[in-house]
């Protein structure tokens, strides 16, 4: 598996700096998949090795945690926060919108493969509610009428 | 991948007492700001003090895990045997994700160095030579903003092999989850460090004897140890001061969600009225309309009905005494115009989402609490699903490993309890009064 050269740099740092090398798995699955787009055979049988982990033992691990996956997502994921909070303050019409402008419901990926939209649990952004997560940017205090903007930003960025 | 960083929006109200906010918006992520302002002060007095004289100090603050289960800080501290041929270590919990909860982000985005400093100092009073910093996978911008900091105070010596010039070590590394509520639970946690599934473990051993890689280990909330160097600067008995007495000391981040005019996060003394904070600091209720409930510090909590919550009092002890739980700082205002059977229908969702299973109360109690609440909400409960589902309910708290099972109970017994007439509203296949179930909801069922 190749991966470029600055995470490469930061798997060897991660899997040296702990009292237990085993202690780097979750971050390495999360960078890799920041750059991969999903924890493919190839990258879960590369990271099993350099932790000194069965592939079996690396599947059990990602099973447990929501941000991590093996199917291939968008190229931007769009979390929807419904949770309490962001519940009341009208977070189930953001997601009725994103539906209705992307076209796909929960866990799907559009067909250009830019987009792919998650309801999801709290992101801590309660009292700027409701919020959005597009991978790792926060939109806080979000509408329907914002989320036709806020996602244009995004395929506007794929077009460039 | 590129991470967009926007701030967070920052408000305050006159009746602030700003002790951990106190360098919120002044561009205290970078480090010699931080130390204009007063900042890297405590650390150093803290390697001029006896170990005992700095765990005695945290005694006397009152000062309490601001994580929500309100477990005593210095007490904490002094659990750690003095001599332990494992190495110890300060873990940092800030895998932030009780709902409604949104605080140790505001403290990791304005003041980094304070939880930096706050770790150093823990690591003086146990003896401990190593720090981890966990953030929630989710608080990516954050973790970047943290990784900068702990760089910043390696290059100015006060980490490393030599800090401040004392001879003494102490090192920190940051850590990113990937996203798991029920790792904000300590055993979870140091799980999930060691990078495994975030199973509980079974408890004894505590932390403090056993912990991360089987080294006594000191657990606590972002909140926490960033409160530590303002104590250690100005004495426990000052921070005291500032709540009712000695069990209820100091202030804390309060983060008023859902139904308020003037959302927010906000620092507030420990043992504020809560009339006043729902009305004056919250700004109330938008729309013309009135509270109906109020959760007092995230989704795990009892909820209060508009009379219990106008005359509360927040801090430990006024739930304590009401055999209920202050919780996390996270506040819900809930309206008039909210169906209480809906509220608990998305807490359980929740909760049923992140139960792992591993205990057969909670991953089966969970599951059928959803489905009953769907079908409930839908209009095709039964009279006898009211007391089915405080039975199930009851009979999940106290017989799980960890307290998610506690979690997921406490909200739904006190909304079946305190809000019976609307579940009895939703029978004999009547509409919910206040809206529909949507095809989303129904689909989950």
């Amino acid at each position: 598996m190749q991966f470029s050269p600055e995470l490469e740099q930061r798997f060897q740092k991660l899997v040296a700096q702990y009292p237990w090398k085993r202690s780097a798995l979750i971050p390495l699955l999360l960078y890799a998949q920041d750059e991969v787009g999903y924890l493919s055979d190839e990258v879960i049988s590369d990271i099993a090795r350099r932790v000194d982990l069965t592939e079996l033992e690396v599947r059990n691990v990602i099973s447990y945690y929501s941000l991590l996956r093996t199917k291939p997502a968008g190229k931007y994921v769009v979390q929807v926060c419904t949770n309490i909070s962001c519940m009341l303050r009208g977070a189930e019409e953001v997601f009725d919108r994103c539906r209705e402008k992307l076209g796909v419901d929960h866990k799907e990926i559009t067909r250009d493969g830019t987009f792919s939209l998650e309801e999801v649990e709290c992101i801590g952004a309660c009292s700027w509610a409701p919020a959005i997560q597009v991978n790792y940017d926060f939109h806080l205090n979000v509408t329907p009428q914002k989320i036709d903007a806020i996602l244009d930003q995004y395929s506007n960025k794929t077009k460039q | 991948m590129k991470t967009l960083y926007t701030p967070t929006p920052l408000v305050s109200h006159p009746d602030e007492v700003r002790v951990i906010s106190k360098r919120f918006g002044q561009g205290a992520q970078d480090i010699d700001r931080y130390i204009q302002l007063d900042g890297y002060k405590a650390a150093r007095k803290a390697l001029e003090m006896q170990p005992d004289d700095i765990i005695n100090e945290v005694k006397v603050s009152g000062l309490r895990g601001r994580g929500g289960a309100g477990f005593a800080t210095g007490m904490k501290w002094s659990f750690i045997p003095k001599q332990s041929e494992a190495p110890k270590y300060i873990l940092v919990n800030g895998d932030e994700s009780e709902p409604a909860t949104c605080k140790d982000r505001l403290i990791v985005e304005y003041d980094p160095h304070s939880v930096i400093e706050g770790v150093i100092i823990a690591g003086l009073a146990v003896g401990a030579k190593l720090g981890f910093i966990y953030l929630r996978g989710e608080y990516r911008y954050l973790l970047e903003i943290l990784e900068r900091c702990v760089a910043d105070a390696y290059k100015k010596g006060f980490l490393g092999t030599n800090i401040f010039g004392s001879g003494r070590e102490f090192n920190i590394l940051t850590h990113t989850g990937a996203g798991a509520y029920e790792v904000g639970e300590e055993s979870a946690l140091m799980e999930s460090l060691e990078g495994k599934r975030g199973l509980p473990r079974l408890k004894p051993p505590f932390p403090a004897i056993k912990g991360l890689y089987g080294g006594p280990t000191v657990i606590n909330n972002v909140e926490t140890i960033a409160t530590v160097p303002p104590i250690i600067l100005n004495g426990g008995k000052w921070y005291v001061a500032f709540g009712p007495n000695e069990k209820n000391g100091g202030t804390r981040l309060t983060c008023l969600t859902g139904h308020f005019n003037k959302p927010g996060v906000y620092e507030l003394p420990l043992g504020y009225p809560g009339n006043k904070m729902i009305y004056d600091v919250g700004g109330g209720i938008p729309n013309g309309r009135s509270l109906k409930a109020l959760v007092p510090g995230g989704s795990s909590t009892f909820l209060l009905t508009r009379e219990e919550a106008e005359s509360a009092t927040m801090d430990y002890d006024w739930f304590a005494k009401r055999g209920e739980f202050l919780g996390s700082g996270g506040v819900v205002a809930i309206d008039d115009q909210t169906c209480m059977v809906k509220v608990a229908l998305r807490i359980m969702q929740f909760y049923q989402h992140e139960s792992c299973g591993w205990c057969i109360p909670c991953r089966e109690g969970t599951d059928w609490l959803k489905k009953t609440l769907i079908r409930f909400h839908a209009g095709a409960g039964q009279k006898k699903d009211i007391d089915q589902m405080l039975y199930l309910a009851n009979n999940m708290a106290g017989r799980t490993f960890c307290a998610l099972g506690d979690a997921a109970a406490f909200p739904t017994i006190s909304i079946v309890k305190k809000w019976r007439n609307e579940f009895e509203e939703h029978l004999d296949g009547r509409q919910c009064p206040f809206e529909r179930s949507t095809e989303r909801e129904l689909a989950l069922a």
